[in-house]
């Protein structure tokens, strides 16, 4: 399968009053054509900003130490300006974490979506309509299953629901994405009830594209039916990887056993266990492996030195930890 | 509610608070401690003096007689007989109110365009140079009261460098233009003579700049931190993610929501502006309502002061209610939503 | 000690350890409280620091008129030959004082009553209250300001009354603002529930919330109480010559204009000190209460 997006070694901090955050701490992982991948991790544990890192959209304090996100060829952050845009228009897109944030709150929809439809399709952008554009924007709404997509063009973000303002940045996205799409927690700040409704448009929209999938969650359950390749991270360092299944059913990992171990079950045992110990200070992270503090089975190297991702048996499961290394 | 309710709305309410404030300008007026016919007369007049004066500033009559005779003239355009110039207040003020408006609307467009310039570039190119620079002195420029900017500008620029004039409204050596609105530049461009219009230009420079330069050091400052913060936000990193150019996303998308604050806080500017001109008047002998603020509060001349006082809260519940109305035009979250929503 | 238990558990309460350490993590806001602190020990101390407190008051020394800043008169003397430096001093007491005394006029009935309105928001005393409130803002505070002293003879006293009579409804406002959107809040209607009278809600949950953005104000306030004190002594309506007011001594000044500036420069730049170090002061109090995000 062909390589789509390579990450490799990515280290970025963010300068604060208190100190430099060095939360990103060597992240590689990589999306072939047509995969799917999820990354899954407490909150805090730098998903985010990694997805920032490769469209480059990170906030204006957080510095890229060194590492390289190849795509298709190219090192993002190398990118000059133009490749870079061709890049976000037309090949890469993201979904933010939270609609209401997403969407600018003094500008009606349809001006966004307008502004999206013009400079990503495959016209030149100066010789469009407003009234092609507003054509093309209810066809993109009428896709995500939006009901009256007129009235939601002349609407306010604030006017619309949460479902509905999730929907239209999927909308967004969609014009622009034809190869990658990253999902950032695209369902944490929906209604349960509506989380499903989403999901199952995402789905049903990435199959009819074909994209590649990026989604981020940490509910492990929405991860679980949907992506074929498990990435789990923990404190800016991809510590397993392998594909679903075999993720939860046979968790290598002592952080990703206590993950899956923290998911109430219905049936069976009675309380669930949770993980001994926070994510750690970022100002001040623990040598060698980050989670020997809270790892019940932390060895003297684990506190040394920091464990690569290696595969174990094949080279699809692998994990960052100095129990499955040969040394 | 749609934007015209809404103007609607906010007229009558202020139509309400000058009612109010008219009655209490003039209950004040007339009850407060102190003999205003005594102020007036002097501390030297005989006492039938005093009670003649007292009669024709109808001081004998029960109060609420006193407010009807004045409301009932207020409709008719009567703003009273001043006692100290002799003459119908409206007179008076129709001769100076415009040429304080001249200098207010100079320094309100100076205002706006310099708080938007300086905000914008300090929003840009935040924490560096620029930036600083814009920053330390809007800090200085709010701790600068407008009269102490005026001298200090007048001390530099007129006194010592000789840039601009030191006072007045027109040089000496050229004529003045038939008078048609009151406005010096407006009338000379009515009556065709640019030498006129240039030269009262000249003068009005400096004025307008004092009056503007706190507020507009403010402004800019709030233009300036609501860029700083609206840069990290998810709507314009969105924007940036899709692929806008950088172009439209700063002036477009991020400008928008960053100017809002400061317009809200353009009130108050004006009124800032309408205070602070009563000063700066003094400082550069412009011959605006302060002049004949300063003549009537002297004298105690009670019509003319609530008359005044009246005058300027009519043209300040306008530019208020204008204000409200780009508010409302540039933030859809104003005016569609409900209180208590 | 019980005082001490008592400072401890203030602090606890109020969160005063943080909001310091925030507090003291600015420069510029540090800057502002040395600046304040200094003027207030200046206004207090002025008799004993002052070189020539005499010159304070009514003074005639026509022989050193007009005297640029040289060593025995360090900042020049005025048209009646005092020092401007003893006067300047003064002034800060005249007008730190003045913003002492409208300030603690105005802002307890002005928040007790922006406190009420908002508890008892929705009816009329909400109404009654907030209506009137709007009346006095309905006009430029300056202009609003001179109208009030202009009508009552001019002295210290009277301009204080003046500003004091306007000032108020702003904090009724503000005070309003936070109150009625606290109103509401579960904590309040807990209190409500569990049989807390009016008054204990009202100043017992709602005004500890409110305090932020008051004291915030009132820093800030106290710049723009000596701007319009200053203003109105400039326009000849509050303080008379001779008292050592800032502004009347800014506005006798410039009429001496170019040639003896320092008689209108020196007392303006101690205007402009105090306006900046309370600003300063003012920003620093709101950054104290901001709530940390992340």
């Amino acid at each position: 399968m062909e390589l789509l997006l390579d990450v490799r070694d990515l280290c970025v901090n963010y300068k604060t009053y208190m100190g430099e955050l060095k939360v990103l701490n060597g992240v590689g992982f990589s999306v072939h054509k047509g995969e799917k991948i999820g990354i899954i991790g407490e909150s805090g544990s730098g998903k985010t900003t990694t997805m920032r890192a490769i469209l480059r959209i990170l906030a204006t304090n957080a510095v890229i130490k060194r590492g390289e996100v190849h795509f298709i060829g190219n090192n993002v952050l190398k990118m000059d300006k133009k490749k870079l845009t061709e890049m976000r228009r037309r090949h890469v897109t993201m979904i933010f974490q939270d609609p209401t944030a997403a969407l600018n709150p003094v500008f009606k929809v349809g001006e966004l979506l307008a502004d999206v439809v013009k400079y990503s399709h495959s016209f030149n952008a100066e010789k469009t309509t407003k009234q092609k554009l507003r054509e093309i924007s209810i066809d993109v709404l009428k896709e995500v299953a939006l009901p009256d997509p007129q009235r939601v063009l002349d609407s306010y973000p604030f006017q619309l629901s949460g479902g509905m303002r999730q929907r239209v940045c999927i909308a967004m996205s969609l014009a622009t994405a034809r190869d990658l799409l990253i999902a950032d927690e695209p369902t944490t700040n929906l209604d349960v009830t509506i989380q499903d409704q989403v999901l199952r448009l995402m789905k049903n929209l990435v199959e009819k594209k074909n994209l590649s999938v990026i989604l981020i969650s940490h509910a492990l359950g929405t991860v679980r039916g949907t992506v074929d390749t498990v990435y789990a991270m923990y404190a800016g360092n991809m510590i397993e990887t392998a594909p679903t299944e075999e993720l939860f059913s046979n968790p290598l990992h002592p952080y990703t056993q206590g993950l899956l171990k923290s998911v109430p079950k219905l049936t069976g045992a009675g309380f669930s266990e949770g993980i001994e110990g926070r994510i750690p200070n970022y100002i001040d992270p623990p040598t060698g492996c980050r989670f020997n503090p809270r790892c019940d089975r932390a060895l003297d190297i684990c506190m040394k030195e920091k464990p690569q991702l290696l595969g174990v048996e094949d080279d699809k499961h692998k994990v960052a930890c100095w129990l499955y290394s040969k040394r | 509610m749609r934007l015209s309710t809404y103007i609607l709305k906010r007229s009558a309410f202020v139509v309400f608070s000058l009612i109010g404030l008219s009655i209490l300008v003039f209950v004040m007026a007339r009850v407060l401690p102190g003999d205003p016919a005594r102020m007036m007369a002097g501390p030297r007049a005989s006492q039938e003096v005093v009670e003649q004066l007292r009669k024709a500033m109808k001081l004998d009559r029960p109060l609420y007689e006193q407010y009807f005779y004045w409301v009932v003239n207020l409709l008719h355009g009567d703003l009273g007989y001043s006692l100290v110039t002799r003459r119908s207040i409206t007179a008076d003020v129709l001769e100076y109110l415009p040429t304080s408006l001249e200098l207010i609307f100079l320094a309100a467009i100076f205002e706006i365009f310099g708080a938007f310039i300086l905000g914008v570039i300090a929003g840009r190119y935040s924490y560096k140079w620029p930036d600083n620079v814009v920053r330390i002195f809007s800090y200085v420029g709010i701790s600068i009261p407008a009269f102490v900017t005026a001298i200090i500008l007048q001390l530099v620029l007129a006194w010592t460098f000789k840039v601009f004039p030191t006072s007045g409204m027109l040089s000496s050596t050229i004529t003045k233009p038939p008078t048609v609105t009151g406005m010096l530049t407006l009338d000379s461009l009515i009556a065709g003579r640019l030498d006129a219009f240039a030269d009262s230009m000249w003068h009005m420079i400096l004025p307008a700049a004092a009056l503007c330069m706190g507020g507009l050091l403010q402004d800019a400052r709030i233009i300036r931190s609501g860029m700083v913060e609206n840069k990290d936000k998810d709507y314009i990193l969105m924007a940036t993610s899709q692929g806008l150019p950088d172009r439209s996303v700063m002036f477009k998308y991020l400008l928008k929501p960053s100017v809002i604050p400061a317009v809200t806080v353009m009130g108050l500017d004006i009124a800032a502006l309408l205070g602070n001109a009563f000063l700066v008047e003094r400082v550069f002998n412009w011959p605006g309502f302060s002049q004949l603020g300063i003549t009537v509060m002297m004298n105690k001349d009670l019509n003319a002061i609530v008359a005044l006082v009246l005058v300027i809260g009519i043209i300040y519940a306008i530019a208020n209610i204008a204000v409200d109305i780009i508010v409302a035009y540039l933030d859809p979250r104003i005016r569609l939503m409900e209180r208590g929503e | 000690m019980q005082v001490k238990e008592r400072i401890r558990r203030i602090s606890v309460r109020y969160d005063l350890k943080r909001k310091w350490y925030r507090f003291s993590k600015s420069h510029l806001s540090m800057v502002g409280l040395v600046i304040a602190l200094a003027s207030i020990l200046l206004a207090i101390a002025a008799p004993y620091v002052a070189p020539y407190p005499g010159h304070a008051g009514l003074t005639l020394n026509f022989k050193e008129k007009f005297l640029p800043p040289g060593l025995k008169y360090i900042l020049g003397t005025d048209e009646m030959g005092r020092d401007v430096l003893s006067r300047t001093i003064f002034g800060f007491q005249y007008s730190l004082t003045m913003a002492a005394v409208v300030l603690g006029l105005v802002i307890p009935p002005g928040v007790v009553l922006g406190l009420i309105a908002g508890y008892y928001r929705g009816t009329w005393v909400d109404t009654l209250i907030m209506r009137i409130s709007d009346i006095f803002i309905a006009v430029p505070p300056l202009v609003l300001a001179l109208s009030i002293a202009a009508v009552l003879e001019p002295s210290v006293f009277n301009a204080m009354m003046a500003v004091s009579l306007m000032w108020w409804p702003w904090y009724t406002r503000l005070t309003y603002n936070t109150a009625s959107a606290l109103r509401n809040e579960y904590f309040v209607q807990a209190g409500e529930v569990t049989g807390a009278s009016s008054f204990h809600l009202i100043f017992g949950e709602i005004l500890p919330n409110c305090l932020g953005p008051i004291l915030t104000k009132i820093t800030l306030d106290v710049g723009w109480v000596i701007l319009l004190g200053a203003a109105l002594s400039f326009v000849g309506l509050g303080a008379q010559p001779p008292t050592p007011d800032l502004g009347t001594m800014v506005s006798t000044g410039a009429n001496y204009m170019p040639d003896y500036w320092w008689i209108s420069i020196f007392p303006a730049v101690a205007i402009c000190l105090i306006i900046l170090g309370f600003n300063l002061l003012g920003d620093g109090i709101r950054d104290m209460f901001v709530e940390e995000a992340r």
